[in-house]
C-alpha cells in the first residue's frame, strides 16, 4: 500500500466514516431535544426539564466532535483529489457551499445561542434556537447528500471535452435527483434510529442501575427512545426498498454486487440471508436463501429478472472502453457483507426496541436482580451501537458499491486523486488523522460515559438577567 | 461588472469576515496562556468567546465552499500543494474545537491544563499559517502548464511570506486583547488594555513593514492607498485601546484587518495564483472559474443568504453583548 491513490482512498474511507459516527447522533439528537424542551415549554413539567439538559450535554459533546472531523472533509476534496474537483467543481461545489451558507451558520449560531442563551433569552425565544439548530442538521444532510448523490447518478450536466469538465447545465435536476430524495430521507431516519436507541438505551441503564432515582422521568425517555427507533425503523424499510429499486435502474453493478449474484437471474431471483462462500464470493458453498425476494427488492416484483456481475462486467467493458478500466466489479464480499450488516443490525436493533417497549409497557419496571433484567441490561448497552454500525455499513455499501468510479460513468476513482501530492504526503495527513480521531474517539467515549453516570441535573428553572447584573452566568465554559 | 469579478469580490467578502472575526477568536485562545492569571481568569477570557467562535469558523467553512463551487481549479491547486500546512491548520482547529466543549468538562486541573495546551496551540498555528498562506498566494507559487503546484514545502517557507504570517500572528493578537478588553470588566480588563499596547507596537512595525513589501512588490496606486489606509486605521485602534475607548478600539483593528485582506486580494486581482515559473501558467479568474450558469445560481444564493446570515450573527453578538468578569464565572 504505497501508491498516493489507494492512500487517499484509505485515508477519505477512515475520515468520512468517522465523520458519520457523530453525524447521524447530531441530528437525530438536536430532534428529539428540542422535543424534549417543547415538551418542558408547553407543560413546565420539571421533568422535561431536566431530561432536556442531561440530554443536551450529551448532545453537545457530541456536536463537537461532528465539527471538527466536518471540517476535514470540506478541505479534503481540494487536498487529496484535485483531479476530482477540478473535474465536477462546476456542479459539485454549489451544494458545498450553499450547505455551510444555508446550514453551517444556522447550526452553529443557534447552537452558541442555545448553549449560552438560558439566561439572556425568553424560554419561547431560548426553545426556538433549538429547533433552528435542529433544522440546521437536516438542511446540511440534504445539501451535502444531494452532492454525493450526483457522484451516484450525475444528471443536470453537460460535458465540455475542451475543457475537460463536467459542467451544470441544469441545478434543479441536481437537487431533485431522484437518488437524493429517497438517500435524504433513508439517511434522515437512519439517523433518527441511532438517536433514538441511544436515548432508550441510557434511560434503560438508569432505570436497571439506578432505580431509585428520577424513575420516572428515565421511564419517560425510554419509551420516547424506543418509539423513535422503531418509527425510524419503519421508515429506513420503506425508504430503502424504494432506494433498492433506484439503484438496480441507474446503477444495476451495485445491486448485482449487493447480493454476490454473478449470473443473470431470468426471474424470481433470491436473496441470500447469509451465504459461506470462497473468499472472492465466486462460489457459495453454504448459502440461507430467501425464494424471489431479490427480484421483489431490486425490481418491485417477485418475478422479474436481476442481471448479474458478469454480464454487466461484458456490457460495461465494452460501453466504457475508452476509460482503460478493466474491471468494473466492486468489492464483492465487501458490498455483500456490508449490504447485510447494514439491514441486519438495523433489524436487531429493532427488536431491541420492541423489547424496551414490552418490558415498561402499562407502568412496569424491570424487577430488580431478575435474570431478564440482567439481559435487559446488557441489550440496552449493545443497542446504540447497532443502528451506528448500521449507518457505517450502509456508508461503505454506498460507496465501494459504486467503485470502480468516483462519479459513476464519468470519472474513474484513479483519475481523481491529486497528481501532485505525494505518497509521503499523504502517509502523514492519514497517521495523523487516525492517530488524532483514534485519542479523541476514547476522550469521548468517556465523556459520554461520565455525564450518562451523573444522571439527570437538578431543575432551576433559568431566570434571565439583565447586563448590569453580576450572578454567575447559567452555561459557562 | 463580469460574474468572475463579484465572486472574487465575494470570496475576498468572506475571508474578511473570517479573519475578523476569528482573528480576534485566535487572538483570545492564545491569551489563555499569555495573559490569565488563573482558572477564574482563563474561564473568563474562553466564555468571552464561547457562544460566537463556532460561527466564526464557519466564515471559513463557507469561504473554502465558495473557493471550490466559483473556482474549482483555485480551491484544486492551492488545497492540494498547500497540502501539509493546511494539514496542521486543519489538524489545530481540531483539537482547538474540541477543547472549547471539552474542558470544562471535569474539574480536575490535569485536565484542564491539557485542553488549555490544546486552545493556545490550536490558536496559534492557524494564526501564524493563515498569514504564512495568504502571503505565498499573492507572491505566486511555482505551478507548471497544468496549473499543478511543483514546489515543496521549504517554497512556502520564504521571507515574505514568513513575514506575512508575523504579521497575521500579531495583529490577531492585538485584535484579541482589544476584544477581550471591551468584553471584560475588572482587573482582567486593564491587564488587556496594557498587552495590547505592548504588543501593538510590534504588530504595527510588522505590519507597516508588511505593507509597504506587498504595495511595492504590486506596484499599484491602489494597493498603496488600501494598505496606508490599514496602517493607518490599526494605529488609530491602537490610539483608542490607550485611552479606553474599547469600542472603537475593536473596530480600529477589525478594520485594519479587513483592510489588509482587501489589500491582498486587490494585489492578486485578476489572478488567483500566479506562478512564478511562468506568468501564462497561472491561475486568474478567467481559467479557473466555472461556468456563468453556476456563477449566476450562486449569485442568487447569495445575495438572499448573506443578509439573512448578517443579521442573525449579528444578533448573537447583541444578545452577548453583556462585559463579563470573574465573579460571573459558576464555581
Ligand atoms: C447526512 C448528513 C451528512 C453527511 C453525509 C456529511 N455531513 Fe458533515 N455534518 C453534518 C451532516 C453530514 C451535520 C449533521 O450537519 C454536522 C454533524 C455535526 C455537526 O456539527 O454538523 C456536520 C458537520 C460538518 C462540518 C462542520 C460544520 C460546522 O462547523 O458547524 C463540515 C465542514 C462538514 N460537516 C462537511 C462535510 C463534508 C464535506 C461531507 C462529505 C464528505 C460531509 N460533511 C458529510
Ligand atoms: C456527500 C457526501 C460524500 C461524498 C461527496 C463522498 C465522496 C467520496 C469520494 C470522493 C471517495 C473517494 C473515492 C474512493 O476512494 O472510492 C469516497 C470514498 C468513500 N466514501 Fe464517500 N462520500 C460522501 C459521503 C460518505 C459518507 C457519509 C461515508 C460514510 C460514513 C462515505 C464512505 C466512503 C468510504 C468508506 C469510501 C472508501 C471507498 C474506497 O476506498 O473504495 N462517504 N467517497
Ligand atoms: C430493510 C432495510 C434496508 C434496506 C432495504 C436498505 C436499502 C439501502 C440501499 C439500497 C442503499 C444504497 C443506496 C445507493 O447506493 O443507491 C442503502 C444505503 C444506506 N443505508 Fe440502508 N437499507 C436498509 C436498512 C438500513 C438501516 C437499518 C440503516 C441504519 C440504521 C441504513 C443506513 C443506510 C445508510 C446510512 C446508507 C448510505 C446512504 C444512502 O445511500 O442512503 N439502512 N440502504
Amino acid at each position: 500500500m504505497d501508491s498516493a491513490l489507494e492512500l487517499a482512498r484509505w485515508q477519505f474511507g477512515i475520515t468520512t466514516v468517522y465523520h458519520f459516527l457523530f453525524v447521524p447522533m447530531t441530528i437525530s439528537m438536536a430532534f428529539l431535544v428540542a422535543i424534549m424542551q417543547t415538551m418542558w415549554w408547553r407543560s413546565g413539567d420539571e421533568r422535561w426539564l431536566r431530561l432536556t439538559r442531561f440530554f443536551g450535554k450529551l448532545f453537545l459533546i457530541n456536536f463537537a466532535m461532528g465539527v471538527v472531523t466536518g471540517i476535514v472533509q470540506e478541505f479534503q476534496f481540494g487536498m487529496n483529489w484535485s483531479s476530482y474537483s477540478r473535474f465536477v467543481g462546476d456542479i459539485f461545489g454549489a451544494p458545498l457551499a450553499i450547505e455551510g451558507l444555508l446550514a453551517f451558520f444556522l447550526e452553529s449560531t443557534f447552537l452558541g445561542l442555545w448553549i449560552f442563551g438560558w439566561d439572556r433569552l425568553k424560554p419561547g425565544l431560548h426553545l426556538m434556537t433549538i429547533w433552528l439548530a435542529a433544522i440546521g442538521t437536516a438542511l446540511s444532510a440534504y445539501f451535502i447528500l444531494a452532492a454525493n448523490s450526483f457522484m451516484q447518478n450525475p444528471v443536470g450536466f453537460t460535458m465540455n471535452a475542451e475543457r475537460g469538465r463536467a459542467e451544470l447545465d441544469d441545478f434543479v435536476a441536481v437537487l431533485t435527483n431522484k437518488v437524493a430524495l429517497v438517500t435524504v430521507p433513508h439517511t434522515l431516519f437512519a439517523a433518527f434510529m441511532v438517536g433514538g436507541a441511544f436515548v432508550a438505551a441510557v434511560a434503560v441503564w438508569h432505570l436497571v442501575r439506578r432505580p431509585e432515582r428520577d424513575a420516572e422521568a428515565f421511564r419517560t425517555a425510554a419509551r420516547l427512545g424506543a418509539v423513535t427507533l422503531l418509527v425510524a425503523g419503519v421508515g429506513v424499510i420503506v425508504s430503502g426498498d424504494i432506494q433498492g429499486k433506484i439503484m438496480t435502474e441507474v446503477q444495476p453493478m451495485k445491486m448485482a454486487a449487493a447480493e454476490a449474484l454473478y449470473e443473470d437471474a431470468d426471474e424470481c431471483a433470491p436473496f441470500s440471508v447469509f451465504t459461506v462462500g470462497t473468499l472472492d464470493g465466486s462460489k457459495p458453498l453454504f448459502s440461507v436463501e430467501v425464494p424471489c425476494l431479490l427480484s421483489q427488492l431490486a425490481t418491485g416484483s417477485f418475478d422479474q429478472p436481476v442481471r448479474g456481475v458478469n454480464s454487466l462486467q461484458a456490457e460495461y467493458a465494452e460501453t466504457y472502453a475508452d476509460t482503460g478500466i478493466e474491471d468494473f466489479t466492486p468489492n464483492i464480499p465487501v458490498t455483500y457483507w456490508s449490504f447485510r450488516l447494514m439491514m441486519g443490525l438495523g433489524f436487531v436493533a429493532m427488536a431491541g426496541g420492541a423489547w424496551i417497549l414490552w418490558a415498561l409497557r402499562r407502568g412496569r419496571v424491570p424487577a430488580q436482580g431478575s435474570r431478564a433484567t440482567r439481559y435487559l441490561l446488557w441489550a440496552a448497552i449493545m443497542l446504540p451501537l447497532l443502528p451506528l454500525f448500521a449507518n457505517s455499513f450502509g456508508w461503505i455499501f454506498t460507496e465501494m458499491g459504486r467503485q470502480p468510479w468516483v462519479v459513476f460513468s464519468l470519472m474513474p476513482t484513479e483519475a481523481g486523486v491529486s497528481p501532485s501530492v505525494s505518497s509521503a504526503q499523504v502517509w502523514t495527513s492519514m497517521v495523523g488523522f487516525t492517530l488524532l480521531y483514534g485519542a479523541l474517539a476514547v476522550v469521548e467515549v468517556k465523556l459520554l460515559l461520565m455525564f450518562i453516570g451523573k444522571g439527570l441535573p437538578d431543575a432551576d428553572p433559568p431566570t434571565t438577567h439583565d447586563d448590569d447584573s453580576d450572578a454567575p452566568l447559567a452555561f459557562a465554559y | 461588472m463580469e460574474l468572475t469579478t463579484v465572486w472574487f469580490i465575494l470570496i475576498a467578502v468572506l475571508f474578511v469576515g473570517y479573519f475578523v472575526l476569528e482573528g480576534f477568536d485566535f487572538g483570545v485562545g492564545m491569551l489563555v496562556g499569555l495573559m490569565a492569571k488563573d482558572e477564574r481568569e482563563r474561564r473568563v477570557l474562553i466564555n468571552t468567546i464561547g457562544p460566537v467562535w463556532d460561527g466564526n469558523e464557519v466564515w471559513l467553512l463557507v469561504g473554502g465552499g465558495a473557493m471550490f463551487a466559483a473556482f474549482p481549479e483555485w480551491y484544486a491547486t492551492l488545497f492540494s500543494g498547500f497540502y501539509l500546512p493546511l494539514f496542521l491548520i486543519l489538524i489545530a482547529l481540531i483539537v482547538r474545537g474540541v477543547a472549547f466543549e471539552y474542558r470544562g468538562k471535569r474539574a480536575d486541573r490535569a485536565w484542564r491544563d491539557r485542553w488549555d495546551w490544546a486552545i493556545i496551540v490550536g490558536s496559534f498555528l492557524p494564526a501564524l499559517l493563515w498569514g504564512v498562506a495568504f502571503a505565498n498566494i499573492v507572491r505566486g507559487v511555482p505551478l507548471d502548464a497544468s496549473h499543478e503546484y511543483v514546489g515543496g514545502f521549504f517554497n512556502l517557507l520564504n521571507p515574505y511570506a514568513l513575514l506575512g504570517g508575523l504579521v497575521t500572528l500579531t495583529v490577531f493578537l492585538v485584535h484579541g486583547a482589544v476584544f477581550v478588553a471591551l468584553k471584560t470588566v475588572g482587573d482582567i480588563r486593564e491587564r488587556a488594555h496594557a498587552f495590547a499596547q505592548r504588543v501593538g507596537a510590534v504588530a504595527a512595525v510588522l505590519a507597516v513593514v508588511f505593507i509597504g513589501w506587498t504595495a511595492a512588490s504590486a506596484g499599484e496606486v491602489a494597493v498603496w492607498v488600501i494598505g496606508a489606509l490599514a496602517a493607518v486605521t490599526l494605529i488609530l485602534g491602537l490610539a483608542a485601546s490607550r485611552i479606553g475607548r474599547d469600542g472603537w478600539a475593536f473596530l480600529g483593528t477589525a478594520v485594519a484587518i479587513a483592510l489588509v485582506v482587501v489589500m491582498l486580494f486587490s494585489a492578486l486581482f485578476p489572478q488567483v495564483l500566479p506562478s512564478t515559473l511562468d506568468a501564462a501558467y497561472g491561475l486568474t479568474v478567467d481559467n479557473a472559474s466555472s461556468t456563468p450558469y453556476t456563477l449566476k445560481i450562486m449569485t442568487w444564493v447569495a445575495v438572499v443568504f448573506t443578509p439573512i446570515v448578517l443579521l442573525y450573527q449579528g444578533w448573537s453578538y447583541w444578545v452577548f453583548r453583556k462585559r463579563i468578569g470573574v465573579q460571573h464565572i459558576p464555581q
